[in-house]
């Protein structure tokens, strides 16, 4: 009962604080909001690109092109060692063979139909192929090198350099809007305990009273720590309105697709509300580190 | 036993002024105590260290048992509930009424509201501003602004009421009226340390007085033993 009192009269004296200074806390406010929603455009960010990155990681596929003259034995000990290798979905290995694709470029065109239509399996110029999808996409040079030094395996085609390179542009976007964050969090950290820093100056007073009649030290400072996450939590009501409403939009007005239907963007429900719930739980925690630091270093208790 | 002991106490401040000299003083239970003595001789350091707002350099001070020196700076409240303060300067928050400056003590330590108010109003009456209980500081007068003071430094029941000029910006007549506030709670049971300059109040008081001159005790006059020897 005793300790409701008191978190209830903390509580009370917070909000008053935070209009008493209001000024003051709008540059705290305005500060958080904007780290916030650099915070937000960098998760949405963060997390499509690690979208995309899985979506290319289960579309990219190597193909391995098997030498002309090669016997059906000969097909299933490639096979066989495909399976070997580590960077394979063992369940995604698939064979074409070589008839299906003349089969299928016949039915395309009429043109392909006269010039294949008498090619037997013996003198068909076109070779069967493997189809292989792996695990992890930054090893796919590897991989691809690997199945090439199989015997029988005449190419290996997977796209490259252009894999590579997308997925070196998501690292480095990733990379990024981190540093961005973290730099923009420990600048509005600054700035909160500035703010609280300037509410122990005014209160100063209230405090040495409440000191002399006998308030315990956590009674004293608890109330700035609240200003502190009050500050952080109105900070995140623009950012979470902006990311619940802007990004339903963004993905209503681009179909749910980036460029391409390859590249599919996160769907909003529930994402966007995750990254709300985050957005609120960095404020709260930005804005009671800040204040915590203030009360270290300025009320002396 | 003593409800205040000094032990050869010193203190020196970190700008190297030794303020207390191998100080030794014993209060007991219910005594009224004036500390007398020109500027700069010690009184503000002396009681600064009885409520624990400086530590001695070396020594002992025991308030009711406790070494007051000991305290860690976390544990410092507890020894604040036990002594009320008063100064010359009243130290009311002005944008709360003589009720809330009150109440205001009894509120942080975590009182139900309904208690608050019994007690607040009885001090109140003690010090006789029943009656002005709504007004706000720069409303009452410096003598009446005095007794809220001294109502908030009493209303949590301490021990030990320690008194750092409280008629310092008063005019004798109103002075006088708070030196009989100040009796009248010490009649209660309460142990007064009070610090002045005033020496006509310690005249008409006769109460035990402690003479201070540079940090060092020149003379401890008993209940009814001082006479003016400033000239």
């Amino acid at each position: 009962m005793k300790a409701i009192r008191i978190l209830n009269r903390n509580i009370r004296d917070s909000f008053k604080s935070v209009f008493r200074n209001f000024s003051l806390s709008l540059a705290s406010i305005s500060c958080i909001t904007i780290t916030l929603i650099v915070m937000a455009v960098a998760t949405v960010l963060s997390f499509n690109v690690n979208n995309f990155t899985k979506i290319i990681e289960k579309n990219v596929t190597i193909v391995a092109f098997l030498d002309v003259d090669i016997t059906k034995e000969e097909i299933d000990e490639v096979y066989d060692k495909i399976i070997a290798l580590d960077n394979i979905e063992k369940e995604n290995v698939e064979f074409i063979d070589k008839m299906d694709i003349s089969k299928d470029m016949m039915e395309s065109s009429e043109k392909f139909e006269g010039i294949m239509k008498d090619w037997t399996r013996e003198d068909s110029p076109i070779q069967d192929t493997y189809q292989v999808k792996v695990t992890d996409i930054n090893l796919i040079d590897k991989t691809a090198d690997e199945i090439k030094q199989i015997e029988h395996v005449d190419i290996v085609k997977y796209g490259e350099g252009m894999v590579e390179q997308l997925v070196s542009v998501f690292d480095i976007i990733r990379k990024g809007t981190i540093i961005a964050v973290v730099a923009l969090i420990i600048v509005t950290a600054f700035l909160i305990a500035n703010t609280i820093k300037i509410t122990i100056i005014s209160r100063k007073k209230e405090i040495e009273i409440m000191r002399l009649v006998g308030a315990s030290n956590i009674n004293i400072k608890l109330p700035f720590i609240v200003e502190g996450l009050i500050l952080g939590v109105i900070g995140s009501i623009i950012p979470i309105i902006m990311t619940i409403y802007g990004y339903t939009a963004l993905y209503e007005h681009l179909d749910g697709k980036l460029f391409s239907e390859f590249i599919k963007l996160i769907v909003p429900t529930p994402f966007v509300y995750y990254v709300s719930l985050l957005l609120i739980g960095i404020g709260m925690i930005v804005g009671m580190f800040g204040s915590a630091r203030a009360v270290k270093k300025y009320l002396k208790i | 036993m003593d409800l205040i002991r000094i032990m050869n106490v010193k203190k020196t401040y970190k700008t190297g002024i030794t303020a207390i000299y191998d100080m030794n003083l014993s209060i007991e239970r219910g005594e009224f105590v004036f500390i007398i003595g020109s500027t700069g001789c010690g009184k503000s350091t002396l009681i600064k260290m009885l409520y624990r707002e400086e530590k001695p350099t070396s020594g002992k001070i025991l308030v009711g048992g406790l070494d007051v020196a000991k305290i860690r700076n976390g544990k410092v409240y507890k020894i604040r509930r036990k002594i009320g303060v008063v100064f010359q300067d009243y130290q009311l928050l002005p944008n709360s009424t003589a009720y809330e400056n009150v109440a205001f003590a009894l509120e942080v330590l975590g009182l139900p509201k309904s208690e608050i108010h019994g007690k607040v109003m009885k001090v109140l009456d003690l010090v006789g501003l029943k009656n002005k209980a709504k007004q706000y500081p720069n409303h009452l007068s410096g003598g009446e602004q005095q007794r809220v003071a001294i109502a908030r430094a009493i209303v949590n029941g301490p021990k030990i009421l320690i008194c750092d000029e409280p008629t310092g910006n008063l005019d004798p007549k109103t002075s006088m009226e708070i030196m009989e506030v100040l009796e009248a709670i010490n009649k209660l049971g309460t142990t007064i340390i009070m610090v002045t300059h005033d020496i006509d109040i310690v005249k008409k008081m006769q109460k035990r007085t402690v003479l201070l001159d540079s940090g060092r005790i020149v003379k401890d006059f008993k209940a009814g033993e001082y006479k003016d020897e400033s000239n």
